[in-house]
């Protein structure tokens, strides 16, 4: 198996989430792109996927990805490359102010 | 010729000038700078978490004019963050007691009153009376609502949204910059995302994030520095981070693209999933039992099984007794814990009726065909059978 399969990359969870992540603020994953990323991350926490994916698995349109400070929708959306330690965060909308 | 400049008639008395002494000695402010606050006027959007640090150093800083739209009353449970109210405000209108603290802040500010809800049929005109608005609601329609009416009335949208221990701020609606719909084309579906009411806010966010928000509205007035235009300011106090993103004007946005398909405000409700009034609201449709006859069916010994869908916190707060605690969100993975309850009466609580009615409908959706709603939860139990049950 190629060495670069195993890329690995923190993903950000932000608090809306953490309920689905065990509480954790940031998880580890493996993959190329960002799709894969997020596979692997439904699939260690697979209470997640409906609050990522619709039922017919696209990207839930509120929440975004950043690869770094940039949003994938304006890189290659699920098929950005991401490199080594590269930083994947969630920004769910919120709306709270009261 | 060019049109009068509002700056030039204005003027500051010996009492301002005393007042605003450390802006006046900045450079960057000065009497120029003083002078256009005093000439500028905002809109805020609800008098609570963060609408309290933003008119209170607004009025402060003298913005001339502050508008403030709420229809609510002050409650108990919102001192612990909008420091605009005190104790002794508990049951006054907000607007009031927003009113006479900013009076007390700054004498020199006018404070416009507005009680009413902001909707598609008044949002217009409200804004169109302001230079910027900052956006301090708590809901999606309404965030909605106001970044289209932004984007209409061509007045920058200073935003911030708090939920728990997480901040977002950006500033909206600039020329060239991204609208909120640029960033969120479409809001969650209702239930997906928490309240602050459901899930809570540390007291001090509303208090960090509201004078982020309230620095790029003096900004804006003042044209220094650099707007928090095309960024996301991402605010996490628990790792202590602060993170920009960056955001991108959607040239395809519906609002604010380049062949915008919405030209006039629509229905935000509809819009966000909400039903409107007219049509029963989920909780209506979904069988319910109320608190007396729970009560009364519980003391004649009827076989009910209670489950309580809140989180087990919320259970050493308050309780009402039940058999088992499983937290609505992790409901979905976790039925096959009661499924032997399936064919039994089921009684499903939480704190108001919110969530155990979305517990219902998942259950009643999984087969368990006698699984009834408990109307009003522990607060309508604390109203109506056992008041030394809290309210919370």
């Amino acid at each position: 198996m190629p060495a670069t399969s195993t890329t690995s990359v923190t993903i950000h969870i932000p608090t809306p989430l953490r309920s689905f992540t065990g509480g954790s603020a940031s998880v580890e994953v493996t993959g190329q792109t960002v799709g894969e990323a997020l596979k692997d991350l439904v699939r260690r926490h697979p209470a997640l996927e409906p609050h990522l994916y619709t039922e017919d698995g696209r990207l839930r349109s509120f929440v975004n990805i950043y690869v770094g400070d940039e949003d994938i929708r304006y890189l290659d959306r699920d098929a950005t490359a991401i490199t080594p330690g590269a930083e994947l965060s969630i920004v769910p909308s919120i709306a709270g102010g009261r | 010729m060019e049109s009068p400049d509002p700056i030039a008639s204005v003027t500051l008395s010996p009492e301002e000038l005393r007042r605003y002494n450390r802006h006046l000695i900045l450079p960057e402010v000065g009497m120029a700078g003083q002078k256009k606050l005093k000439a500028a006027s905002v809109l805020l959007v609800g008098a609570g978490g963060l609408g309290s640090p933003l008119a209170m150093y607004l009025a402060a800083a003298g913005v001339g004019r502050l508008g403030l739209v709420d229809f609510d009353v002050v409650d108990a449970s919102n001192l612990q963050r909008q420091i605009l109210h005190g104790t002794q405000d508990v049951g006054r209108k907000k607007l009031d007691s927003a009113r006479d603290r900013l009076r007390e802040i700054n004498p020199h500010v006018q404070v416009d009153l507005h009680e009413v809800r902001l909707t598609s049929d008044n949002a217009l005109d409200l804004i169109a009376e302001y230079d910027i608005v900052a956006d301090g609601t708590d809901n999606f329609p309404t965030r909605y609502l106001v970044n289209d009416a932004c984007v209409l009335t061509g007045r920058p949208n200073v935003y911030a949204s708090i939920f728990r221990f997480e901040g977002q701020v950006s500033v909206f609606g600039l020329e060239d910059g991204p609208c909120y719909r640029c960033v969120y084309p479409e809001p969650p579906p209702p239930g997906l995302v928490p309240s602050c009411a459901e899930g809570g806010v540390l007291g001090v966010l509303p208090g960090l994030v509201g004078t982020l928000q309230a620095t790029e509205v003096l900004k804006l007035i003042l044209g220094v520095g650099e707007p928090l235009k095309g960024r996301l300011l991402l605010i996490d106090t628990l790792g202590m981070q602060f993170r920009t993103l960056k955001v991108r004007k959607d040239p395809d946005c519906p609002v604010c693209g380049h062949h915008p398909t919405i030209t006039t405000l629509i229905d935000y409700e509809q819009f966000c999933g909400i039903p409107s009034p007219t049509t029963p609201a989920m909780t209506e449709t979904t069988p319910a039992i109320s608190v007396r006859e729970f009560y009364e069916r519980r003391t004649r010994g009827d076989d009910l099984f209670v489950l309580d869908v809140r989180k087990p916190f919320e259970a050493q707060i308050a309780d009402i007794g039940s058999d088992q605690l499983i937290p609505v969100e992790e409901l979905p993975d976790r039925l096959a814990e009661v499924r032997a309850r399936k064919d039994q009466d089921l009684v499903v609580f939480c704190r108001s009726g919110a969530r155990s009615a979305r517990a219902t409908n998942l259950l009643r959706a999984a087969g368990f065909t006698k699984a009834v709603n408990l109307t009003g939860g522990i607060l309508a139990w604390s109203e109506e059978i056992d008041d030394s049950v809290p309210q919370y």
